[in-house]
């Protein structure tokens, strides 16, 4: 299991240092003959020395210095180390690092040295709950909260402390009892993001969407809610009783390859029912994520031209066309054009936005704030190239694509999400419900 | 709330003012104070001093302070234990306090506490916590036995908490019963015999309830639990496999793995002709490609396991080549894993999309992605005949690139595909002579003197390109100049009346100007060759290759599925087994899948089999050399550990390697010079017999020199090896042995000066060991060693050293001083030396240990060609103090029943069993002992022993 967990900022200072087993601190030699360098350091500093200050990039996520095994991961500058000496679950230690990340976002916010510095009394307080001999306990902010605050213990009264402590073990441990809202609330967003890898020939090589429902609920009580979606299985299942139901709707229903839940999902009633049933945590949580890859609607084409003219100018067009109804509008439209590292100079014109040239980004970058379906625009370039003797070519690196649109890309459609309550008196009636759907670019590129 | 200004203050007396602050009344100030000490125990500073004015803040009603005086014990408590003695009372308080979440800190901190003299006031609160009526102290105790556990294992037995922590499995609250399970698991890794989780169907059931309702955490701890159960049927794996499977939809990447791993595991019970086998199939593929979809360190961990999931089921995942493809912004790390997997899912199906791919890769900036992109062209080549002219003009495209490392992967790759197909693309070899002078890897030289030596008939200046290459001789490296030599002879052999004079020149330069005795050797074998039986000599050289296999860089089958038990873990993402980084005794066991039912097994038909690989034949893997490598130096990247099984490895390879390696490069250049991954070394087999005698009678002078050495009377005595070369102890040469005679251990070593001044002042020393080993007398070397004088030592070792448990077992760190400077190595000494005289035993003892040791003790061993009979065996064995007890003769079988006993103490029973008209001369040792992990090296020990 873990044995200790280190966080360093850039510089490879600690700023938090927790050791929960013995067996990675101890040193391997200790007559004075044998102490060669690299063995001297306790593995604090030995992460520091081959990981953070490696003159390489990082050329694994998991690192063995002297039998002992690093596990890191990095939110901007800081440095986030898991160590042990053990065959651990791998798996498990990064997905608890990062849940540790999400932790301390929820918080105190951005994960930053001073942030991690104004908090290290909390930070300890935190691992010391969720993570107990090197096995992660239970992690959820929700029931965290109730006991862990940064404005010291408040006194708690018996019931109280027996509610923390069934929560914090029960069956539903992220949810505790007692909740009650003047208005019962709920807000569904789907999130899409479309990636797409295009050949310069307009072939698509790969295409998935990776989508995330993100519910945020403002409940009373216990709810039991029930979640619907447009998933082929379920409505060919439904449909088999009227032939003419399955043809009407069998045509919005969409292929989902997997999807995965949040914990607080019963997976075997999914798994036999293939219904979605759950009591959600009180406030944001991602209920599940979803990956499709057929039928994907491209909301974006890109049709790249590069040619070389000489060896010292390349011309570039690029057209891009909107493929969705005419009535919705995509936003924050970005489309970056890499450049060959030896360009001296370039001139663009583009139909509509702005474009500009950004040396130290090696790329032409062209926004566009709006822009309807079923419509193109074009940019086209010249760029002047300085002469080099380099014989390595130019790597053409692809064509990205950034945007946003108001529709979910894999045609997924949420069908009904009912909220029961026994003991309290609301029905599904009363709750108010928001849908929105967004689709965004993941990893969106041509190649030219 | 800025905590920060804690780690800001560096001024000096600053301990001084923190024990008056710690001492002060109020309340304020001392937490404050406290979270001063703690912001420095954080940087590093040392503020044990401050020991007992932290100590005395303990007793506090405010949660908040407490919590950082526990801190701040468990940190100093081992550093400082009478005074960590001061606590105890405020923890047995604590863990009667009305408020669980305090019981439970208390229990949780004082299990944290290291201290030998504690664990004794632990006991009774923790006995009391494990029953506590509150779930959250229960969940808390259960891991606190884990702890304990660590500290004083037998403390643990004796107080009966394996029984507690056993009654908890069944506890109604679902984070119990993980943390239980977690810590059952933990303890029973130390523990391999004991039946401590006792497995059994309703057991199981309990744990398939519990996964329902715990934390995500949990769900991980039961399935790593469930993974090691083997279910007592098909039936039974079946209904296990169906409540785990839902599972695969949970968010959390760690849960989903390891349930593939139970499913992956528990597969190889169920028929292939069960429907239930193919929906497990289909369903196994989307939560896989869906883990791609995680962080990038998730990423990488998945793809590690699915590398070893595509080798063991190809059939999962032959459809999903797309989801593998490349992303410009991956980290490289998951590039290069990406890029692996691709070349295992390549077929004729998909073949296009992949080179189309591919040669997208081989123009990116990351060398070694590049590399391997281009290396992974000619892997397909290999791989789908029908794709391999499309690869090798793909190739061609690539050298015309003239970027340096393309052209010499290129190269590389091109070799292997002449191998494959012979004769076939023979018209490319102009293009790759136009690129010899860009040429600076040894690998990519070798390769092309390989190609130029193997068509020198169709090459018409191939005398001159080699020549070209035989100007720097000396200066290449060693697999250059093996390649070369081998070469030559052959261009000489296929154009005898030009070359003479270049492969006299060779002969020489390999025989005469060079110290490295492979190259000697090979050349010598050549000229005794060439001078006594041309005809001989060209059917060795020419002798038409063996074809290289198909699928290159499998991982060996054996291993593979021991790493399958290890899906999600760390050994699955280093593909090694755990034995390889992790240190003592903890999870070396041994895992292996279930295996497949009898009634499956028959009806298995041929065309239920995937198209893929058909399980029934697993593929034939010789290792890469450089995984073999790999697995000997360990995953270790610390120096300290580089040399030592190298060395000895050396000593019993050393004898065989010159007439089965050395010739095995003769008939087809093989293991020698080719490092890469996609090589399969070929059978030593391929020799014809009647080459044997000639050579072996021309080395015979060779031999005469290894034979005379050493092994007077006592204990067999290995032939020295270098255990510290020259080049990396300045100099300074050592190579020795091990001897035991007469009860007495020691170490016959062999110093050599090979520096150009003077060595004096000699001193060693070992680094404690797993017996005691060390020196009884200082080592004693009389005059000072002078320039390319040899001494000759013979070292008196006794076993009453402090000990400490080394992996493997019988490694031995040595430090040698001289006047330049202080060179460590290390050994494996074989651990006869360590049979004492009087381990002979009873027999009435024998029979009764022999029952008393528990079979899970028992290992079984075979020495293969040993052609001795019983008694040889016996008198061999006797005189390294193996003693015979009994013999019977069982069904026309030998039986010895034997004894011996080690420095230590450590009694080792022995039944050898030997059939006399074995043709392979097998002969069975099963050994049994008390500590079991002795049993490998006492099986090394005796194979070394018959053996010589």
């Amino acid at each position: 299991m873990i044995g200790g967990l280190f966080i360093y900022n850039h510089k490879g200072e600690v700023l938090i240092s927790r050791v929960y087993r013995d067996d990675i601190g101890s040193q391997i030699a200790d007559s004075a003959l044998f102490s060669s360098s690299s063995l001297r350091h306790s593995p604090v500093d030995a992460f520091r020395v081959n990981v953070i200050h490696a003159r390489q990039q990082v050329r694994s996520p998991v690192t063995n210095i002297a039998r002992t095994s690093f596990f890191h991961v990095k939110r901007s500058n800081i440095w986030l180390a898991a160590v042990t000496k053990q065959n651990v679950n791998a798996a498990m230690v990064f997905e608890f690092l990062y849940k540790m990340c999400d932790v301390m976002a929820a918080y105190f916010g951005k994960i930053s040295e001073e942030n991690i510095k104004n908090n290290f009394v909390l930070i300890y307080e935190l691992l010391d709950e969720i993570l107990d001999f090197g096995y992660p306990q239970n992690s959820e902010t929700g029931a965290l909260k109730t006991f862990i605050t940064q404005q010291g213990i408040k006194s708690q009264t018996k019931e109280e402390q027996s509610q923390i402590t069934s929560q914090v073990t029960g069956q539903i441990g992220w949810r505790r009892e007692g909740i009650k809202y003047r208005r019962n609330e709920l807000f569904l967003d789907v999130l899409e993001s479309v990636n797409l890898l295009m050949s310069p020939q307009g072939q698509v090589l790969s295409a998935h969407v990776s989508g995330r429902v993100v519910m945020k609920s403002y409940l009373s009580g216990m709810p039991e809610c029930k979640f619907g979606m447009n998933d082929k299985i379920v409505i060919e299942k439904q449909g088999k009783g009227t032939a003419d139901e399955t043809s009407k709707s069998g045509k919005q229903s969409i292929a989902i390859d997997d999807c995965t839940f949040h914990q607080c999902v019963r997976l075997s009633k999914f798994d036999s029912e293939r219904s979605i049933s759950f009591i959600p945590p009180d406030g944001e949580f991602e209920l599940m994520r979803y990956r499709t890859t057929k039928d994907i609607i491209l909301p974006f084409r890109v049709i790249p031209l590069v040619r070389e003219v000489g060896r010292t100018k390349l011309e570039v067009k690029v057209v891009i066309k909107s493929n969705f109804k005419p009535s919705l509008l995509a936003q924050k439209i970005e489309v970056r054009i890499p450049t060959p590292l030896n360009t001296s100079g370039v001139q663009v014109i583009c139909m509509k936005g702005k474009a500009k040239y950004k040396a130290s980004e090696n790329a032409i970058v062209w926004k566009i704030k709006r822009m309807a379906g079923m419509k193109e625009s074009q940019i086209s370039a010249e760029i002047e190239l300085l002469p080099t003797n380099d014989k390595k070519k130019w790597a053409r690196p692809p064509i990205s694509m950034n945007f946003e649109v108001p529709f979910a890309p894999s045609g997924l459609k949420v069908r009904y999400l009912k909220v029961f309550e026994p003991k309290l008196n609301y029905s599904d009636h009363d709750v108010i419900k928001w849908v929105r759907y967004i689709g965004r670019s993941g990893i969106y590129e041509t190649r030219c | 709330m800025t905590d920060s200004k804690y780690f800001t203050t560096t001024k000096k007396g600053e301990i001084f003012e923190l024990k008056a602050e710690l001492n002060s009344d109020k309340k304020e100030k001392k937490k404050e104070a406290v979270k001063k000490v703690i912001a420095s125990m954080t940087v590093g500073k040392d503020v044990s001093a401050l020991f007992p004015d932290v100590v005395n803040c303990m007793q506090t009603d405010n949660l908040e302070l407490k919590k950082l005086v526990y801190l701040y014990l468990m940190n100093y408590a081992k550093s400082q234990p009478d005074m960590a003695i001061m606590a105890v009372n405020t923890f047995v308080k604590d863990c009667e306090d009305p408020n669980p979440l305090i019981r439970a800190l208390a229990v949780r901190t004082m299990g944290c506490i290291r201290v030998d003299k504690i664990t004794e006031y632990l006991c009774e609160p923790l006995r009391k916590c494990l029953k506590d009526e509150d779930p959250y102290v229960r969940k808390t105790a259960a891991v606190c036995v884990a702890k304990l556990h660590d500290i004083n294992a037998q403390l643990v037995e004796d107080q009966g908490f394996l029984d507690t922590l056993k009654d908890l499995i069944s506890d109604s609250n679902p984070m119990v019963v993980a943390n239980a399970v977690a810590a059952l698991s933990e303890i029973a890794e130390s523990h391999p015999s004991s039946n401590l989780l006792d497995l059994n169907p309703q057991s199981i059931n309990k744990l398939l309830t519990a996964l329902n309702e715990c934390t995500e955490w949990g769900q991980i701890f039961i399935l790593d639990c469930l993974a090691n159960y083997t279910p007592k049927d098909d039936r039974e794996a079946q209904s296990i496999c169906e409540r785990v499977t839902p599972r695969l939809s949970h968010a959390n990447s760690a849960v989903v793995l390891s349930a593939v791993k139970v499913l992956m595991k528990f597969m190889e019970m169920l028929s292939k002709d069960l429907d239930y086998y193919g929906t497990l199939l289909k369903k196994l593929a989307p939560p896989l490609v869906t883990l791609l979809s995680a962080e990038p360190e998730l990423q990488y961990v998945a793809l590690r396991n699915i590398n070893l999931i595509v080798q063991k089921r190809p059939e999962i995942l032959k459809h999903e080549m797309k989801v593998f493809f490349v992303k410009y912004n991956d980290p490289i790390y998951v590039k290069l894993e990406k890029l692996d997997i691709m070349i295992r899912l390549a077929s004729q199906a998909n073949i296009a999309q992949v080179l189309a791919e591919l040669k997208e890769y081989a123009t990116e900036v990351d060398v070694d992605f590049v590399r391997k992109a281009v290396r992974a062209i000619g892997r397909c080549a290999i791989k789908v005949e029908q794709s391999a002219e499309r690869c090798v003009s793909t190739l061609l495209d690539l050298i015309q690139t003239k970027v340096n490392y393309v052209v010499q992967e290129a190269i590389v790759v091109i070799k292997d595909i002449f191998r494959k197909y012979p004769n076939k693309y023979e018209s490319v070899i102009a293009t790759l002579c136009e690129n010899l002078d860009s040429l600076d890897e040894p690998e990519a030289r070798a390769a092309m003197i390989w190609i130029v030596g193997e068509y020198a008939e169709r090459i018409d200046n191939a005398d001159e390109l080699l020549e070209s290459f035989l100007e720097g001789f000396h200066d290449e490296s060693t697999q250059v100049q093996l390649q070369l030599l081998t070469a030559i002879v052959k261009l000489f052999l296929k154009k005898p009346t030009e070359t003479q004079e270049l492969v006299q020149q060779v002969l020489s330069l390999a025989t005469q100007d060079s110290d490295n005795p492979d190259l000697r050797d090979r050349g010598y074998i050549y000229w005794r060759l060439l001078s006594t039986d041309p005809v001989a000599a060209k059917e060795v050289v020419l002798a038409e290759k063996p074809l290289i296999s198909e699928e290159t860089d499998l991982i060996e089958p054996t291993l593979l599925d021991e790493l399958i038990c290890y899906i999600g873990t760390l050994a699955s993402v280093y593909h090694k087994p755990p034995s390889a980084f992790v240190e003592g005794g903890r999870g070396v066991v041994h895992k292996s899948l279930p295996p497949r039912t009898a009634s499956s097994e028959s009806t298995e038909s041929p065309e239920t089999a995937p198209a893929g690989a058909p399980p029934g034949e697993q593929p034939d893997v010789i290792p890469a050399q450089g995984d073999l490598l790999g697995d000997l130096l360990n995953l270790d990247l610390g120096p300290p550990v580089s040399g030592p099984p190298l060395a000895t490895t050396s000593v019993q390879m050393g004898a065989v390697d010159l007439l089965g390696g050395g010739l095995d490069s003769l008939v087809c250049p093989g293991p020698l010079w080719i490092g890469g991954p996609n090589f399969v070394a070929p059978p030593a087999a391929a020799v014809p017999a009647s080459l044997g005698a000639p050579i072996g009678s021309g080395l015979s002078d060779l031999f005469d020199l290894t034979s005379g050495v050493g092994t007077l009377s006592g204990s067999y005595v290995a032939p020295k090896a270098v255990w510290l070369p020259a080049m990396k102890a300045k100099g300074l040469e050592i190579s020795g042995t091990f001897t035991r005679q007469v009860g007495s251990i020691s170490m016959d070593l062999q110093l050599t000066n090979k520096a150009l001044q003077v060595m004096t002042d000699f001193a060693i020393q070992f680094n404690r060991n797993s017996f005691g080993l060390a020196p009884a007398a200082p080592l004693q070397v009389h005059a000072p060693l002078s320039p390319n004088q040899t001494v000759e030592i013979s070292l008196p070792l006794n076993t009453v050293g402090s000990v400490m448990k080394m992996e493997p077992l019988n490694n031995l760190q040595v430090a040698v001083k001289n006047n330049i400077d202080v060179f460590y190595f290390s050994t494996l000494y074989p651990l006869h030396i360590l049979f004492v005289e009087d381990g002979k035993m009873d027999r009435q003892m024998f029979l009764a240990t022999w029952k008393d040791i528990p079979n899970e003790n028992e290992a079984q061993f075979q020495i293969r060609d040993c052609p001795l009979n019983a008694e040889a065996v016996s008198s061999k064995l006797q005189s390294s103090n193996i003693f015979t007890i009994a013999k019977r003769n069982v069904e026309g079988q030998d039986m010895l029943y034997q004894s011996l006993k080690l420095t230590n103490g450590i009694w080792v029973l022995a039944e050898l069993r030997i059939q006399p008209g074995n043709p392979s001369f097998t002969v069975r040792l099963s050994l049994k002992c008390r500590a079991p992990e002795v049993s490998q090296h006492v099986y090394q020990a005796y194979e070394t022993i018959l053996k010589n």
